[in-house]
């Protein structure tokens, strides 16, 4: 009856606790067992220390939960994976952040070349304002793809992979800002995909909207757990605890705990986890 | 009295002062317009608009001045509008941002606030003579596009300043160049705001008399320009020279003319406004 408990239910059946790796020695050298790591992370801005000695590693398909108060930094620890602080005036870091035995913040490493391994979907949905089709197709018409029959292909395949093809199919044409606010974030996701990114980056993706959207967007990031690597930042505790395989529990710049999501809602082992996962601060 | 009514009557007086103000100005512009419509409109013809100079107050047209008007037009959007966009893009989006950009910025700033005679004796100096290139309509557009390019990157840095950050994070975040996101994302989305800021530049220009006296555009031209290199007149400066003649028909004739250059500058003003209309309706963030 309730769509989240859908969820929930499909979420015990499928949950891979079995051979998935835990990161519960997140002090382990032995990188070639996951997808992406972050070694010693230290992060500035100016004078403000924003993360603190951070190790994590990201296990092959997995959904990963980063939670806390505002301004803990589990939104720049995410704009880490693909660079995007690279921009912000007196931004600076130390430490190392593997994807695939390669550190990424490397001299030989091409920004523009991570970025289309690492997708990102934000907070607010921002589509350009183009049609829906020219969104979809942005990511590989810059890599300078016109072919297009090609293009349709992957626009369609992307589309239907966030399962917008079906409503959206006839209305190609049509301005993206026009759709929905739901509609307009699954078009961001589809643009994300469309790249065939390794890793999926979320920064509060569902904030900005209604319920109904929020859950459709909850299914869509559990199914594409199956190909893809995705980091999810989220205010919405009931939301981390529903799609995500590992929860991170950030405060004040520090990695408080981090554990299976089931663990850290049922058993945490530190008491400001607990206090904020009950609500008492946060 | 009560404190509620007097501050009701503060209210009232303002309003009366506010309404008095407004009007001041537009009387002002509705007696010159009436007063030009009144001596000019009969003067107004095909054959004035096609007419060569002539001594004869009654036979002289505009044309030559008109077509000088629109070169000198043509030439300056064709040098100030690459100039300018590029100068603001890069201030806004790759200078870095430091006590030079600084600099640059400030003098910008004063740069459009500097008399536009002045700029007419930079003209001369570097354009005519070091240049060489005389009392041309190339020397005339090179100058008027130096006096509106402070305008143009000023327009330009505001509309790209416009465009939120959350469109060009999407951009970069697919793995776009930072060229690739100003010129996909950034430029058509500030479009709008930039061609209105050069179309507003432009329609100063066309007005302009002083700059082009000096550097030595001519008040009698017998014919229309037909190369960048040929000697010109504006409308500004054909009204200039009409109204400082004595003959009563001279001016009947600057008072046609300036009816003529003002529809000429709010047509652009009008198409301005349209284009701001137009873009901001296309985009809603």
């Amino acid at each position: 009856m309730n769509y989240t408990t859908e969820i929930m239910d499909i979420y015990k059946e499928t949950s891979p606790e079995e051979n998935v790796l835990i990161p519960d020695d997140i002090s382990v050298k032995d990188d070639r067992k996951y997808k992406l790591t972050a070694r010693n992370i230290n992060a500035f801005y100016g004078d403000l220390h924003a993360l603190k000695d951070i190790n994590m590693n990201f296990p092959q398909n997995s959904v990963t939960a980063f939670i806390g108060p505002s301004g803990c930094g589990k939104s720049t620890f995410l704009r880490l994976f693909n660079r995007m602080n690279d921009y912000i005036e007196g931004f600076r870091l130390e430490g190392e952040i593997i994807l695939d035995d390669v550190d990424i913040y490397n001299e030989k490493i091409v920004i523009e070349q991570l970025r289309k391994d690492v997708g990102m979907v934000f907070q607010k949905p921002n589509p350009f304002p183009k049609t829906i089709f020219e969104n979809v197709a942005y990511g590989l018409r810059i890599q300078g793809e016109n072919n297009k029959s090609f293009l349709q292909d992957k626009v369609e395949n992307a589309l239907k992979q966030v399962a917008l093809w079906d409503e959206v199919k006839d209305d190609l044409k049509k301005n993206a800002l026009s759709l929905s606010g739901g509609q307009q974030q699954r078009v961001c996701i589809a643009r994300a995909l469309a790249v065939e990114p390794k890793i999926i980056l979320m920064d509060e993706p569902t904030s900005a909207l209604d319920p109904i959207s929020t859950s459709r967007i909850e299914n869509l990031i559990f199914e594409l757990r199956e190909d893809y690597t995705i980091i999810i930042v989220t205010h919405n505790l009931q939301q981390a605890g529903r799609i995500s395989d590992f929860t991170a529990f950030f405060y004040l710049g520090d990695l408080i705990e981090m554990g299976r999501t089931h663990d850290i809602f049922t058993n945490p082992k530190n008491k400001r986890t607990e206090n904020y996962i009950t609500g008492r601060f946060g | 009295m009560n404190k509620v009514l007097i501050n009701r009557r503060k209210d009232l007086i303002f309003s009366v002062a506010g309404l008095i103000a407004t009007f001041v100005g537009l009387v002002m512009l509705v007696i010159f317009i009436g007063d030009i419509l009144i001596d000019g409109l009969g003067r107004i013809s095909w054959d004035f608009i096609t007419g060569l100079p002539s001594r004869n107050p009654d036979k002289a047209g505009i044309f030559t001045a008109m077509a000088g008007s629109v070169w000198v037009l043509f030439l300056t959007t064709l040098i100030s509008f690459p100039i300018g966009v590029a100068a603001g893009i890069y201030l806004e989006e790759y200078g870095k941002k430091g006590r030079i950009s600084k600099i640059l910025e400030i003098n910008i700033s004063n740069l459009a606030g500097v008399p536009s005679i002045i700029y007419g004796l930079l003209g001369l100096e570097i354009f005519a003579r070091l240049f060489n290139l005389g009392p041309s309509l190339l020397t005339g557009s090179m100058t008027l596009a130096l006096l509106i390019l402070p305008i143009i990157i000023v327009a330009t840095r505001e509309s790209i300043k416009a465009v939120p950050s959350s469109i060009k994070d999407a951009s970069y975040a697919l793995g776009a160049s930072k060229w690739q996101t100003m010129w996909h994302q950034v430029l058509p989305a500030s479009m709008g705001g930039i061609l209105t800021g050069v179309i507003l530049a432009l329609s100063r220009a066309v007005g302009e008399a002083a700059p082009l006296i000096v550097v030595g555009a001519l008040a009698y031209v017998p014919f229309a320009p037909k190369s960048p290199m040929d000697d010109f007149s504006v409308l500004p400066i054909q009204i200039f020279n009409w109204i400082s003649r004595p003959q009563q028909g001279f001016i009947i004739n600057a008072a046609a003319a300036i009816i003529v250059l003002l529809v000429l500058t709010f047509l652009m003003n009008g198409i301005a406004i349209y284009l701001r209309n137009h873009w901001q309706k296309k985009i809603k963030w």
